[in-house]
């Protein structure tokens, strides 16, 4: 059940620390083989990345991994060098530390911060510093249109992020997220509480403007403009090569993961299965979740692959027009029902 | 230059006849290989000025009045109105054919050089895969006054009928009347005559060249720009004139 | 800071210093940035340049600059024998390399009187209308791409490939047939190919009904493309902007149907689509209904193709007789014509090409001003050319 020797809080640190640096490329890994690998190319008929490696196209991911660290480093001339180098880690870290506080188990959470949700919310928004850093770094003007669009685009979006939050956090009574989990597992509804009361049933309003300002904040399709392949070549990132570019990979499918996984954690229950409990539930509880969070991205990535991109402007009126006021519509409800049914 | 215009007409038919009295001469001179190809081309040549289609002669009619004493001459070629134009008259003869043609639409502006291409004297022979084209100048079918024209299209999304226009542009100062403001499409079509053949367009807006870089010297189209890649090293056309295996042609027999 | 050699330039200094300075560095000193999209880029199909100058992400001017490709078709063409042009033309517009051939061609034929037999003459035109399904469906896809949904582009370069696989049966050329002869054609249709090809255009019919479904429906493709890049009717013409870009402008003129007779067209059955508005998604909406003309086109030319022989009598060394002639045709991309001159040699004296495409982007630097970045992508996308054709 519990690991039976005692260990000095510097060693925890070193192993959960390790974990989570661990998590990170592998849930970019994850998602990239699984999603922009498989169920693009079966999704578009493509032929390339189901080839390599025989059985499926499982080289293809390992092969892409190589020929990344294979490529030269290019900076240009013009670039401001230390800024250029650091804004890679920056976009990294920001997905690091949104994984210290999600709870894969009752126990298996690297930190239990009593205000979770805001945490990750606040840090997530860091990866925008990274990303103008970039732009400006980059002394290229497309990659400073690219870097303008997605600092504008992650503020405007953070707000909806944050008001569907707000109405969980309402019901849940709490900003941890162990505590939001488990309030899902003891939660009834309708007087039910077989499976709980996963807050997709009452927060679906919520749950939706998650997803949407979730993909934006990812940049991913329908609000991708700051990468824009197709009129701005890929934005920020379009000097980086190699490593550098990997790094930027990684960050984006990793926050896509931890994005998920929050979205999983807030919405679907979490790592919780109702009616398990103690160890057996530490052991199942990554396993759920993972199952959760998959779903989630299947989705996400679905709606990547076949949404055609909003102009600038229409992404902000989104934003500001629609899901701004929604969302303080489904909070000022949530409160209603929160006081009006205890 | 528009006054000499009334007296155009005249030297164009002799100068015709002429044309036509080389071009078989120019066919002698050809390869042998060339003998065979002889009558077949030769039966539907000499057609150029027959009666015309009514519907053309109609549509002529009606651009003629507009225009007034700017036509100098006009034929049917192949169903198309070709008509050429005093070089006064040519921006004029745009403003008549968008208005009283109803042609809306642009198709082209171009220019020509009807000089033939210099040849370097005892070079022939060698290359045989190279069209041989007369030496003198001819001038198509609405005749020239000299060596540039510019000549353009344009046609009627309605009616559905076209005009092909031409005027004469003088050598020594090679400019006509500038269309953008008729058709704003002529931009880029005159830009590209103004680099390809040197013929400027007054009244164009920014003339500057379209393809070539800045500093490209010289006119590329003009048949005395001599195309580098073919002067040093034949094309390897020469497949086209030798005779098939097993073809018993009469120049076959020659050969052999 | 010399002004007068750079091309084009003069009217806007700031444009001017850019490209002066080849390297792009980012300019803060005024409230325009100059953006240079392309020669390579993306969203230009080649090596189109369009240098914008922009406020914000809205554009205050723009100016294609052309010639990157240019391979001065016009000029070769003199010094080669028609059969050797060809070649030439086939690569032009080279995603529809046969429909180049056949206007060049049946120019020639009419100058020298020869007329194509008739089975020629109906292949010919199934040939034509596949290459055109070739080249807009994989236009149907790739605006997509143009709006950022990636799928449908792959889409349309899997599903071209069975109509390339169709023109390589028939012709042996996948992208450059050279099939056409004066006179005919090198070659009769391949056993089975009638078939093959009725099942290819079943699976097109029910490809452009997904681009149907996942594009012309979409909210957000609609929001990009409705009421952006507006061409009037009058205008585009004037512009020489043509094919289903005019008639995407409510312009109803389709050389096929209005032209001078050519090809089997005459003889069957089309409908020309039109649309009112003018914009990007009149663009794509004309081309999708075009697609499935071109289908049916094709199905009833297949049901109609008369039997006999595909080569005219013709010499074999091809001497065309002195005379000028104009043809024009109606090609995937809009009017490709020819202004022959031949003086009776066995090559042309003079031949003028006029593409489609030229013409079309040409309406560029009135048609970009005042739009975001983003519906420039837009536009180019939906005017679709081929810079083979811009450049020739």
């Amino acid at each position: 059940m519990t690991l039976a020797l005692e260990i000095g809080w510097g060693t925890t640190l070193a192993i959960k620390t390790l974990i989570v640096l661990m998590i990170i490329p592998l849930g970019a890994l994850i998602l990239g083989y699984t999603f922009l690998l498989k169920m693009m190319s079966h999704m578009q008929s493509r032929l390339g990345p189901m080839d390599p490696g025989g059985f499926h196209g499982w080289f293809q991911l390992v092969g892409d991994g190589i020929k990344f660290l294979q490529k030269e480093d290019i900076m240009p001339d013009e670039a401001d060098r230390r800024v250029f180098a650091l804004a890679p880690a920056i976009v990294v870290i920001s997905t690091f530390l949104i994984f210290l506080v999600i709870p894969t188990g009752p126990r298996l959470v690297v930190q239990h911060l009593d205000v979770g949700v805001f945490y990750a919310l606040a840090v997530s928004s860091l990866s925008v510093v990274g990303v103008l850093m970039a732009g400006w770094a980059s002394a290229n003007k497309f990659a400073l249109i690219g870097a303008l669009r997605a600092a504008a685009q992650l503020i405007a979006y953070e707000l909806p992020l944050l008001l569907a939050v707000v109405g969980v956090v309402i019901q849940a009574g709490t900003m941890n997220l162990n505590g939001i989990v488990i309030a899902q597992a003891n939660g009834s509804i309708f007087g039910m509480d077989f499976f709980g009361n996963p807050f997709i049933l009452t927060q679906i309003v919520g749950f939706v403007l998650f997803l949407i300002a979730a993909q934006a904040e990812l940049t991913q399709t329908p609000f991708d403009m700051p990468v824009a392949e197709s009129e701005l070549v890929a934005g920020y990132m379009v000097e980086y090569t190699g490593f550098r570019f990997l790094f930027f990979f990684i960050g984006e499918f990793g926050t896509a993961f931890a994005f998920a996984a929050l979205a999983a954690t807030l919405y679907l229950g979490g790592y919780a299965i109702p009616g398990v409990n103690g160890g057996l539930a530490d052991l199942l509880g990554p396993i759920v979740l993972f199952v959760k969070l998959m779903a989630v991205a299947f989705f996400m990535f679905w709606v990547r692959f076949t949404y055609p991109r909003l102009r600038e402007d229409q992404l902000q009126a989104i934003a500001w027009k629609y899901l701004i006021p929604i969302g303080l519509l489904n909070i000022i409800a949530t409160a209603i029902i929160k006081v009006a049914v205890p | 230059m528009a006054d000499e215009t009334p007296e155009v007409g005249a030297p164009d038919a002799p100068e015709e006849a002429a044309a036509e009295a080389e071009t078989p001469v120019a066919e002698a001179e050809a390869p042998e290989a060339a003998v065979e190809a002889e009558p077949k081309p030769a039966e539907p040549a000499p057609e150029p000025e027959p009666e015309l289609d009514p519907e053309i002669e109609a549509r002529f009619a009606r651009f003629e009045a507009g225009l007034g004493d700017g036509v100098i001459d006009h034929a049917e070629s192949h169903g198309t109105l070709v008509v050429r134009v005093r070089p006064d008259a040519w921006k004029r003869a745009a403003e008549v054919a968008r208005a009283d043609l109803d042609c809306d639409y642009l198709s082209f502006i171009a220019g020509m050089d009807w000089m033939p291409a210099p040849k370097t004297p005892g070079d022939e022979g060698t290359d045989t895969s190279a069209p041989v084209q007369p030496d003198t100048m001819t001038f198509g079918v609405t005749g020239s006054k000299g060596r540039f024209q510019v000549f353009a299209h344009a046609q009627s999304t309605t009616k559905h009928w076209g005009i092909t226009l031409k005027t004469d542009v003088d050598e020594a100062a090679p400019a006509v009347d500038s269309w953008v403001s008729v058709y704003p499409g002529a931009d880029w079509h005159e830009r590209e005559c103004w680099e390809m053949y040197g013929i400027d367009f007054t009244g164009h807006p920014k003339i500057r060249p379209l393809y070539l870089p800045a500093e490209f010297e010289g006119n590329p189209l003009r048949k005395d720009f001599a195309l580098i890649a073919r002067e040093v090293k034949p094309w390897p056309g020469l497949v086209d004139v030798e005779p098939m295996p097993g073809d018993d042609t009469p120049e076959d027999e020659g050969a052999a | 800071m010399t002004t007068t050699e750079t091309p084009g330039f003069e009217v806007d200094p700031a444009l001017h210093r850019t490209l002066e300075n080849a390297r792009v560095n980012v300019e803060l000193d005024n409230g325009d940035m100059i953006l240079n999209l392309g020669p390579q880029h993306p969203a230009t199909h080649g090596t189109l340049r369009l240098v914008v100058r922009l406020d914000g992400e809205r554009v205050v001017a723009a100016d294609p600059v052309i010639g990157y490709m240019h391979r001065g078709y016009e000029k070769l063409s003199e010094f080669r024998t028609y059969p050797q042009i060809t070649t030439l033309i086939n690569r032009i517009d080279w995603l529809s390399s046969f429909a180049n051939e056949v206007p060049f061609v049946s120019g020639a034929e009419q100058l020298m009187g020869v007329e194509a037999p008739p089975r020629a003459q109906w292949i010919r035109t199934i040939l034509t209308e596949l290459s055109r399904i070739a080249t807009i469906y994989l236009f149907l896809g790739e605006m997509g791409l143009q709006v950022g949904a990636l799928t449908p582009a792959f889409w349309g370069f899997r599903d071209r490939e069975l109509v390339l696989n169709l023109i390589e049966g028939a012709t042996g050329g996948r992208f450059h047939p050279n099939f056409n002869r004066i006179g005919g054609l090198k070659d009769d249709l391949p056993w089975g190919w009638i078939s093959e090809c009725r099942a290819t255009m079943d699976k097109i019919l029910k490809g452009c009904d997904d681009f149907e479904d996942v594009l012309v429906g979409n909210e957000i493709f609609e929001a990009r493309t409705r009421g952006i890049g507006i061409i009037p009717g009058e205008l585009g013409a004037a512009y020489g902007v043509s094919g289903a870009n005019l008639r995407a402008s409510g312009v109803d003129w389709d050389l096929r149907r209005d032209g001078k007779p050519y090809l089997a067209y005459p003889e069957i059955d089309f409908k020309v689509w039109t649309h009112p508005d003018g914009d990007s998604f009149a663009r794509y909406w004309v081309r999708l209904q075009e697609t499935r003309e071109a289908v049916r086109m094709v199905i009833q030319l297949l049901d109609g193709l008369p039997a006999g022989s595909i080569m005219a009598k013709v010499p074999r060394i091809i001497k065309v007789p002195e005379g000028e002639v104009w043809v024009e045709v109606e090609n995937p991309l809009g009017q490709m014509g020819y202004y022959i001159v031949s003086k009776g040699a066995t090559g042309p004296f003079r031949v003028k090409i006029r593409s489609a495409s030229f013409s079309n982007v040409s309406i560029l630097p009135w048609l970009l001003r005042g739009v975001y970045v983003p519906d420039v992508i837009t536009i180019m996308g939906s005017l679709y050319f081929i810079l083979g054709d811009i450049d020739r």
